[in-house]
């Protein structure tokens, strides 16, 4: 009888790795799919928190091209392990705070030692070089396979044929000929492949599966860190990353302001864990405030949160400041003017 | 956290997707089949997400409730173990 042998897929829920994932699935492997949880995942969680967008359909996109390729998807949490990544990437970082070649060697070595643990063959994944700056070039390519120890274990389907045999091609566990030699930037391939395949639909590529690569959240995040004095976060740190209006008006505190109520709902979440002011006498954003505050630096945290109220342009603004345990205290401010705002303070 | 011997409670609010679905995966990890889960969530998107994560990995999604703003999905644990 013959070997069924078996694959795990690394699932972005992109085109690539969906096609890589439907190319061995059609050479007789059995294939299932991971999905790495780093806290900075672009899962519309934006999307996911503000009211005005939860209308719309919204579904993740590793699950959705698991279920349409027939295979089971498993969620890896690496939060905690991932720090290590970011906070020293032996390969540095990209254009913005995206460590995505030490990523990807982290990922495949994760990957590697689950399939170990669950007696599956090798690993696939979606690259294709040239297609990414960072991290999918010619010569990124075996050091990936190298320092992640999976060495001739990584294939990479969609290029395989502008690469060194692999494993699975010299053991004849797949054919090399049923691989592809795609390059470059271009899609066109993919989409061609895609339609092979009977795909009519897939996740747009958009390159940015990480909120890393944003450079709005990589100054946040770069923020929290000098304003902590070293490199280190909570989930709960870089999930307000992306929620709300950031400001630090003094080195010792961040204010963060609800744009609107879906925003507000989940700011309301973290009211143990901050101090939280809200507008009483008008309409207003909640806010939450990060680091140590003085009883001035709240009178002046309240100003700048009426400015966003509807009582902006009222003489006096009433708050109620609640503090982590719960006890509550009203203040009657005068809004900031829009010109005492300073453009330094926003993050 | 149980309210019966056979079902789990998964406390997923304040969770975004796919943090509910790790919760849920985790739990069913350590459950036998015919067990079930019950997995409290307030981001919608695990309307959608639970339900496809037990479709693929075999489990069978037995009741969905909405109120207010918390979504209830309630799973039973597949014959086979998927992990």
């Amino acid at each position: 009888m013959t070997k069924q042998y078996k694959a795990a897929a690394l699932i972005s829920g992109g085109l690539d790795s969906m096609l890589a994932a439907r190319a061995m699935q059609e050479q007789g492997i059995y294939v299932e799919g991971l999905n790495f949880f780093t806290g900075f995942c672009v899962e519309g969680h934006t999307h996911a928190i503000r009211k005005k967008d939860q209308a719309k359909p919204k579904r993740n996109n590793a699950l959705w091209v698991a279920e349409q390729l027939g295979m089971k998807l498993h969620f890896v949490d690496v939060v905690e392990e991932y720090k290590e990544v970011l906070f020293n990437p032996k390969h540095g970082y990209g254009a913005n705070l995206n460590p995505c070649l030490d990523c990807k060697i982290f990922m495949v070595e994760k990957a590697l030692e689950w399939i170990k643990e669950h007696d599956f063959d090798f690993i696939i994944t979606g690259e294709v070089i040239g297609q990414r700056p960072k991290s999918q070039r010619k010569e990124t390519m075996p050091v990936i396979a190298r320092e992640s120890g999976a060495e001739g274990l990584l294939l990479r389907p969609l290029c395989g044929k502008n690469l060194p045999a692999t494993t699975p091609e010299t053991e004849g566990w797949i054919d090399r000929a049923g691989l592809f030699d795609f390059s470059g930037r271009t899609r066109k391939p993919q989409m061609a492949l895609a339609k092979q395949y009977g795909f009519e639909e897939y996740a747009q590529p958009a390159g940015g599966c990480c909120f890393l690569t944003d450079a709005p959240y990589a100054v946040k995040l770069a923020d929290l860190w000098k304003s902590r004095g070293e490199k280190a976060y909570e989930l709960d740190d870089i999930m307000l990353l992306k929620v709300g209006r950031h400001l630090r008006p003094k080195p010792e505190f961040k204010i963060i302001i609800s744009r609107e109520e879906g925003e507000g709902k989940f700011l309301q979440g973290y009211k143990k864990q901050y101090i939280s002011l809200k507008t009483t006498s008008h309409a207003g954003p909640l806010a939450l405030l990060d680091g140590r505050v003085t009883p001035e630096d709240l009178a002046f945290a309240a100003r700048i949160v009426a400015r966003y109220s509807q009582g902006r342009n009222a003489d006096q603004v009433e708050l109620e400041i609640r503090e982590k345990d719960g006890t509550t205290q009203t203040i009657s401010v005068a809004p900031m003017a829009v010109h005492e705002i300073r453009k330094e303070w926003l993050l | 956290m149980s309210n019966s011997e056979d079902t789990i409670v998964v406390d997923a609010r304040r969770l975004l997707c796919p943090m509910p679905v790790i919760r849920v995966q985790n739990a069913v990890k350590k459950l036998m089949p015919g067990a079930r889960v019950e997995a409290i969530c307030t981001d919608p998107g695990a309307l959608s997400d639970i339900p496809v994560w037990a479709r693929i990995n075999g489990h069978k999604i037995i009741a969905t409730v909405s109120r207010d703003d918390e979504h209830i999905i309630t799973l039973e644990v597949g014959e086979e173990s998927p992990l």
